[in-house]
């Protein structure tokens, strides 16, 4: 591998990384705070990019730089809605229901999601539009680096950055933390435990419109099943990190993200094996995850 | 202050509380008793709205609180020291502390109350930024009640508060519990360890299955032939 070749691929590999982690944040963040593996995460990445692919092709008639702001935004406050009206709708009722029911529950919603796509849209893939920019900035060894992964990797790790001060310099970041320890003892701190919920999932599904934009301008269309896939690696990424455990998740999402993408240069046939492969490893080796702590089972 | 009225309570089909009555009053020590499983923890978390009673009526300082949300009791004056601490074990001791007032938002007046916390609780001042698991047994009781003091309660509840500590420490948390209780805060207390409980509380009720099975001073239970034999061997 040529040290120029070997730097476009680490800044895919970043690329990647960074929006599997962006997405893997809303997985366990969800998971620490109401212990459910939410199914339906990859699918709010498809439903953010819909909402931009709409506001840019539908609502507006030509795609200025505001209407693409508008456009992300919107993606933004409709995925966080959907997020909350799922999570109240569909999660809530089961909270003191058994693990698998909510788990049943969060694959049936994802599949929901899907299909409900696919009657508004169509199951066809459509061309993505160009939101963000994606020039040459410069040439290493004749082979551009261009400006999309560049942005991706930059917005991603400031949005990391004010995710960790959030939840542990603010109060409703240390409420989250409270409730996500131990909901009873935070509800008798005066905590409103359904609104930190709705709070996390809120701020996962900020991050899955932000992490839409960018995978769908990666890879360069929309369609309903889009978002399985992400999906099913950022939550890979998140048990790899330690499924509860925010840094852990970032950790996880670059280091699937780099994986997958240097195999893609050497081996792209087997890219999905590795992937599974490490994630079995990972459970077999050291099932808590690399920085998640083995917790005991409160009986 | 507080007053409890003909409380039942089921989980599932197991009938927890039947027809259980008491009250509190102000600047009172009172105490429940009686053996594991007889209903106390239930009685504490049913009162902070944890769990929810099937009938009967709860009411705080004259205001019915039985279907209030355990969030907003808390804003009545009403803290809770659950069984078994239950600090947040990945927070610093400070941060634990500042949950015990999450739901104030006088800056000045939890400044002074965080300050009053470490004047009672020096070892907590001494380990103010370690991760609140990282404390002993004793810390954590200490630390789970000042906790609670954050939220500056006229009632503070407290669930076996000797549970799993050394006797020198159990003797040191019951001077706790009656200084906190001499600097004006009512105090309604569970406990396994009769004994010492008696010892402190003005009055006292026994809790058998379910059911309040005695009431009185609690002097008049200390000498009490049944109580004796049952709580205090």
């Amino acid at each position: 591998m040529k040290p120029a070749t070997f730097l476009i691929t680490l800044i895919n590999g970043l690329q990647l990384g960074s929006v599997y982690a962006l997405i893997a944040l809303g997985y366990t963040m969800v998971y620490g705070i109401v212990k459910l593996i939410n199914f339906a995460h990859g699918d709010i990445l498809m439903v953010g990019s819909y909402v931009v692919l709409f506001m840019l092709t539908t609502v507006f008639a030509a795609q200025t730089l505001l209407a693409k702001v508008i456009a992300v935004a919107a993606a933004i406050v409709f995925c966080v809605m959907l997020g909350i009206v799922i999570d109240r709708v569909a999660y809530k009722p089961l909270r003191s229901a058994p693990r698998i029911s909510a788990l049943i529950t969060a694959i049936g919603v994802s599949l929901a999601l899907q299909i409900i796509a696919q009657l508004i849209f169509g199951s066809e893939q459509i061309k993505f539009p160009q939101v963000i920019l994606n020039e040459t900035l410069f040439k290493i060894d004749k082979k551009p680096v261009k400006s999309l992964p560049i942005i991706t990797c930059c917005v991603s790790v400031v949005l990391m950055i004010a995710l960790n001060l959030f939840v542990n310099k603010t109060k409703p970041g240390r409420a989250m933390r409270a409730v996500s320890e131990d909901m009873g003892a935070a509800r008798l701190m005066g905590i409103n435990v359904n609104n930190t919920i709705s709070l996390t999932f809120a701020i996962g599904c900020t991050l899955a419109a932000v992490g839409s934009v960018f995978y769908a301008q990666k890879v360069g269309y929309v369609k309903p099943l889009m978002g399985s896939l992400p999906g099913i690696k950022a939550f890979i990424a998140a048990v790899f990190g330690g499924i509860g455990s925010i840094p852990g998740a970032v950790l996880g999402g670059f280091v699937i993200g780099m994986l997958e993408t240097f195999v893609n240069y050497f081996a792209s046939q087997y890219v999905d094996a590795v992937v599974y492969g490490l994630l079995i490893v990972v459970l077999l080796v050291r099932p808590a995850g690399m920085l998640g702590k083995a917790v005991r089972e409160k009986v | 202050m507080l007053k409890v009225e003909g409380l039942n309570v089921f989980y599932g089909a197991i009938h927890a509380l039947h027809d259980v009555s008491f009250e509190v009053k102000q600047g009172e020590i009172v105490t429940l008793i009686g053996a594991n499983g007889a209903g106390k923890t239930t009685i504490l978390h049913t009162v902070s709205g944890l769990v929810r009673a099937k009938s009967g009526k709860i009411s705080f300082q004259d205001q019915n609180i039985t279907t209030t949300e355990a969030h907003v009791i808390l804003k009545h004056g009403l803290a809770h020291v659950p069984e078994g601490r239950r600090v947040f074990s990945q927070m610093s001791v400070q941060e634990n502390l500042l949950m015990g007032a999450y739901a104030r938002k006088d800056k000045d007046g939890i400044a002074e109350d965080l300050e009053k916390v470490y004047m009672r609780f020096p070892r907590l001042r001494e380990r103010y930024r370690q991760m609140a698991g990282t404390l002993s047994g004793g810390e954590q009781q200490m630390l789970a009640t000042g906790r609670a003091l954050m939220s500056r309660p006229s009632l503070l509840m407290m669930d076996e508060p000797s549970m799993g500590l050394s006797p020198i420490l159990v003797g040191e948390v019951f001077e706790i519990i009656r200084s906190i209780n001499a600097s004006g805060t009512t105090v309604l207390l569970v406990e396994q360890n009769a004994a010492m409980a008696l010892s402190i509380a003005n009055r006292a009720y026994v809790l058998e299955t379910g059911r309040i099975v005695k009431e009185g001073s609690a002097d008049a239970l200390m000498h009490d032939d049944d109580v004796r034999r049952a709580y205090l061997g």
